[in-house]
């Protein structure tokens, strides 16, 4: 320690300079803490994979392993089908990531230091869902970027690619409060892994994601109906190729208010009380 | 306010464990309270309840005149906690950390970087500053974490176990940060597994063991229950040692032991034994490369308080 500085590193701060009447405390904690997640993306650039090279190989893969087969020998027809439907896919999965480290943060005990903080308890929660903001936008100019390069091309203007965007984003910010939640009780990282990884799967393959639905047995049909990842595939799909959008867009809004009513008490519950 | 901690009748269940079993205290404005006890006490819960991590099941407890159940917030406002395991953003710069932490205590952009800038220079970091913390070593990484938790200036700060893992030096470093917190007006709780430490810095020290204080005192008065302390003595010629071992019996009236690595100890009753000892070694002509005078440790501690061996795995301490 450096003796010279001694008078001044405790005791109890001057009423004066601390400003108790600033506002927005709950937007302003949250934006401070995002900022923490943001800078935690910039120094682990691995921690990006999910976003960056998930959807270029899957993309690959999809397109030159299955397009030949399910389109009939046109993997550029394919491609238009299947590049919204990564898009979707990458995003659900792209949600298990903020479960891992939200339970790898309580664990390491840097929420205990928030927690003695006066601030809301749901700051710390909020502001790692708002730091993923950067991490979707990462997710979907690789996914349109590199399907532009493989010879994807968007049918409609930019203000409905944008709207594709940011309607894929918004619904990952929905999405990801379940993944919350499910790091908020599950008792390691690997574990939620495992568990959101389970979620998924079902999810992304059980959709319009990859072939179409007309060709899956009655059954499993009225699943992906229901599915909102089908929902938000065919809303992007609509937006990027043209056609009617207006249901699926709303089906999706209505999952994503769904999503939100849920999952935030569940994860705010469950946040409470995780000792 | 004459008291910065009350803590009354605090009862933690965990399942079937039961973690504090109406643990009651109270730690004067200024002073500081040390709390000693094994593995799985229940100091960490008693800790976390008061930094209000944690409800407690029952007893009720106020700090800095606020209750930490009802009045949470004035609570936060009033503590800085640093737990056993740093809590710090390792991929954050230490700098980073101290800023953001002022940033969520409201302090503008600006006040939280000076503070920061201070707390880095007091604690020997302001060269590691820019650096990510996950490339400090386990003692930087305590300062820092203590850092974090002064950047509010806290007039109650909880240490849980703040040098354990920690070398001798920097456990001397740590001993001293905490003596100027108590000189700038804090009050400190501190939690140990060492008599020497608590003895050092407590002006009151509470002994916890299975979630009940069996013991408040001074630090005088504990080590007079607790009774003698071990003076040792190394001859520099072993040859010597019969006549060390002479003085030391006549200086404590008991029988010294022969210890391995040719030394010498015997239980002593106070501290002039150690002069009594020097001046007669002296006389003697006796050379030493080691005289030391030891506190007991916390097993024979408890061993006289309970009775028993202290065991850690009694039962786990709460994470």
């Amino acid at each position: 320690m450096n003796p010279q500085a001694t008078a001044t590193v405790a005791g109890v701060l001057p009423v004066a300079t601390r400003t108790p009447t600033r506002r927005w405390p709950l937007l302003r904690h949250s934006l401070v803490l995002a900022k923490r997640g943001l800078i935690n993306i910039v120094r682990t650039p691995e921690a990006l994979i999910d976003v960056t090279l998930q959807p270029i190989i899957f993309l690959l893969m999809f397109t030159y392993i299955f397009g030949g087969a399910i389109s009939h020998g046109s993997t550029h027809a394919y491609l238009q089908f299947l590049l919204p439907g990564i898009l979707g896919q990458t995003i659900a999965m792209g949600g298990i990531a903020i479960g891992v480290n939200l339970n790898n943060d309580i664990t390491k005990g840097i929420f205990d230091r928030f927690r003695s903080l006066p601030i809301a308890r749901s700051a710390p929660l909020i502001g790692a869902v708002l730091a993923d903001v950067v991490r979707y936008a990462i997710l979907c100019v690789v996914t349109l970027g590199f399907g532009y390069l493989l010879g994807f091309r968007a049918h409609t203007g930019v203000p409905e690619v944008l709207a594709a965007c940011g309607l894929s984003i918004a619904f990952a910010l929905c999405l990801s409060w379940a993944s919350v939640f499910v790091g908020m009780i599950a008792r390691t990282a690997g574990s939620v892994q495992g568990i959101m990884t389970l979620i998924v799967l079902p999810l992304s393959f059980g959709s319009n994601t990859f072939v179409p639905t007309k060709t899956m047995p009655g059954w499993l049909q009225s699943f992906v109906h229901v599915n909102p990842l089908t929902h938000l595939v065919a809303a992007v799909r609509g937006l990027l190729l043209g056609g009617a959008v207006g249901s699926d867009v709303l089906w999706t809004l209505g999952w994503m208010g769904a999503l939100l009513v849920v999952f935030v008490p569940l994860a705010m519950r469950a946040y409470r009380r995780r000792v | 306010m004459p008291y910065a901690i009350e803590a009354e009748g605090l009862v933690k269940r965990f399942g079937a464990t039961v973690a504090l079993d109406g643990v009651s205290f109270a730690v004067e404005t200024g002073s500081v309270l040390g709390v000693l006890g094994p593995n799985g006490a229940g100091k960490t819960t008693a800790v976390r309840i008061l930094a209000t991590l944690l409800a407690a099941d029952g007893g009720s407890a106020r700090v800095a005149g606020h209750d930490v159940i009802s009045q949470a917030a004035d609570v936060r406002r009033a503590v800085g906690l640093t737990g056993q395991y740093a809590s710090v953003d390792e991929a954050l710069t230490g700098r980073q950390n101290l800023v953001m932490i002022g940033q969520l205590l409201d302090l503008s952009g600006r006040a939280a970087k000076t503070r920061a800038a201070e707390l880095l220079a007091w604690f020997d970091l302001t060269d590691a500053a820019d650096r990510p913390a996950r490339t400090y070593s386990g003692g930087m990484r305590r300062r820092l974490d203590l850092a974090a938790s002064l950047v509010g200036r806290p007039a109650v700060v909880f240490l849980d176990e703040p040098t354990t893992g920690l070398d001798p030096s920097k456990r001397e470093d740590m001993w001293g940060i905490v003596r100027s917190l108590v000189s700038d007006g804090s009050t400190v709780l501190l939690t140990t597994q060492y008599l020497d430490e608590a003895d050092s810095l407590a002006d009151d020290i509470i002994v916890i063991d299975h979630g009940r204080v069996i013991a408040h005192d001074r630090p005088d008065g504990l080590k007079r229950i607790v009774g003698s302390q071990t003076l040792t003595v190394r001859p520099a010629d072993p040859g010597q040692l019969g006549a060390a071992t002479r003085v030391l019996a006549d200086v404590s009236g008991a029988v010294p032991k022969l210890e391995p690595g040719r030394t010498v100890s015997v239980a002593v009753g106070g501290d002039e034994a150690m002069t009594a000892t020097v001046a007669r070694l002296a006389e003697a002509g006796i050379a030493v490369t080691e005289l030391s005078l030891s506190l007991p440790s916390l097993d024979e501690v408890f061993f006289t308080l309970t009775g028993r061996i202290a065991s850690s795995d009694d039962l786990e301490e709460a994470a």
